[in-house]
């Protein structure tokens, strides 16, 4: 597997600066042609009028949730298997990013389910399920900071992630399992999408764009992980030579 | 292989008996929880017989939550730990062995103390057979799954706020199973598809919670 060159930090931070202008531009252009057509073009809902438009922020933060939390769980499988040393920095630099997609998915399903249902808030199997999931985010981030040596927390978050990755699955399926008020699912179905194609095109290219955002932020992570660490070993150098030139000064 | 896992389940066992007082303490701070409710909420025996379930559910949680950082730690801190690790017995045999033993201690006296709560809260004769099985089969897995959330914070700063943290969201299917068939019970109708479904929550935890625990416990000792 050619990855292993990558986990050269300067090699990967030269290929980080040559893909962000691109995964961040293309990123922009997605987001603005996706709300253009999202919030002007798109047909309102027969029954939901105007306020179905908040779909268009709603279900990509809800696919990124699920998205990054698959990337963090392949990560940590990677770093756990084959030990590849950018494979639990990205796992670390993704959680925080993922909790983020996560909490807009509940805000913002909370703002639609006002109007829509008549409640902020239900308990059913795909809100608790996806409140589990901010859960474990929120635990796989701090179990990451919990040590006093980076590499075992980066370690023991890994497990943690694979271990909760049986939730990923259980909210995907949670609107055909269970008797649920949230909608089932129109787009990824067995059948192919049940959604009006005018509605759909703005909904994907809401989800490209923010696929290329959480990319760009990635890298940007990574990279200020890899800067943090070689200030660190620059610090212990510096450290360990200046008593020595005191001495000989 | 399993005749050094029961050792092992043995003397943890024999430890535990020592100090008496730790499942002692479960047991009380289990049904002291409970208690408190009835007080906060008011005696209404409609109201406490509709929150009964829940209520012996999340103190039973907690209780066992309670006992879960002492999992591994004084083998960690004394180095036992590392010769679990290294000895030719599967690790995850061991970590199997030491949930048993955890189990032993506090999940089964906090199911033998449910009945005396559920008096408290004027659970009907019907209810408490599907509370015991549910809690049977329930209570183990609440070992298993907090065995790795034990295990994944061995030597973290601040670990015994953390497990809590790790655990819950796992134990979320456990204590909707288990409140559910209680439920169902007090509904007249059958408790028998959540009894199933915890029983196959257990049968997963079984082997996959102790793989990952030792996972876990080798990071530690490394």
């Amino acid at each position: 597997m050619p990855l292993h060159r990558f986990a050269n930090p300067g090699r990967f931070m030269r290929l980080a600066d040559r893909l962000l202008p691109w995964t961040g531009g293309l990123s922009a252009l997605a987001i603005g042609v996706g709300l253009y057509l999202g919030l002007f073009v798109a047909p309102p809902d027969y029954q939901q009028g105007e306020s179905v438009r908040i779909m268009y922020v709603h279900v990509p933060s809800a696919w990124m949730a699920l998205f990054v939390y698959t990337c963090v769980a392949l990560a940590s499988a990677v770093a756990l298997i084959w030990r590849h040393p950018l494979a639990d920095l990205a796992a670390k630099a993704s959680s925080p990013i993922g909790a983020a997609f996560t909490f807009l998915a509940l805000v913002t399903g909370s703002l639609w389910g006002k109007p829509m249902w008549g409640a902020w808030w239900v308990w059913d199997a795909r809100l608790t399920s996806v409140l589990v999931l901010f859960f474990l985010y929120l635990g796989h981030m701090a179990l990451m900071t919990a040590f006093e040596d980076p590499a075992r927390g980066r370690k023991a978050a890994a497990v943690l992630a694979l271990v909760g990755f049986v939730n990923v699955p259980i909210i995907k399926f949670s609107v055909d399992w269970w008797n649920t008020l949230h909608q089932p699912a129109s787009v990824l179905r067995a059948d192919g999408p049940s959604i009006h194609p005018e509605m759909l095109w703005p909904l994907l290219a809401m989800a490209l764009g923010f696929k290329l955002y959480y990319v760009s932020l990635l890298l940007v992570r990574i990279k200020s992980e890899l800067i943090e660490a070689r200030l660190r070993a620059l610090n212990r150098v510096a450290m360990a030579s200046a008593p020595a030139a005191q001495q000989g000064g | 292989m399993v005749g050094a896992a029961l050792s092992l389940a043995g003397r943890d066992l024999r430890l535990a008996l020592r100090q008496r007082s730790d499942a002692g303490t479960v047991v009380l701070f289990f049904v002291l929880i409970a208690a408190l409710f009835p007080l906060a909420i008011g005696p209404a025996p409609d109201v406490l017989l509709r929150i009964a379930p829940g209520v012996i559910w999340v103190t039973a949680l907690l209780a066992v939550l309670l006992s879960l950082e002492r999992l591994f730690l004084a083998d960690f801190e004394d180095g036992s730990l590392e010769l679990l690790a290294l000895a030719p017995t599967p690790l995850s045999l061991l970590v199997l062995a030491k949930c048993l033993a955890h189990w032993l201690t506090t999940g089964l006296p906090v199911v033998l103390a449910a009945p005396v709560i559920a008096l408290l809260y004027g659970l009907g004769a019907d209810a408490f057979l599907p509370l015991i099985g549910a809690m049977l089969l329930g209570t183990p897995s609440l070992s298993l799954i907090g065995a790795i959330g034990a295990a994944l914070t061995l030597g973290a700063r601040r670990g015994g706020v953390l497990v809590p943290l790790l655990v819950l969201p796992l134990y979320v299917p456990v204590l909707i199973l288990g409140a559910l068939a209680v439920d169902a019970a007090l509904a007249g109708r059958p408790a028998t598809p959540h009894l199933l479904l915890l029983g196959a929550l257990l049968l997963a935890a079984l082997p996959l919670a102790p793989l990952a625990a030792a996972a876990a416990l080798r990071q530690a000792v490394e």
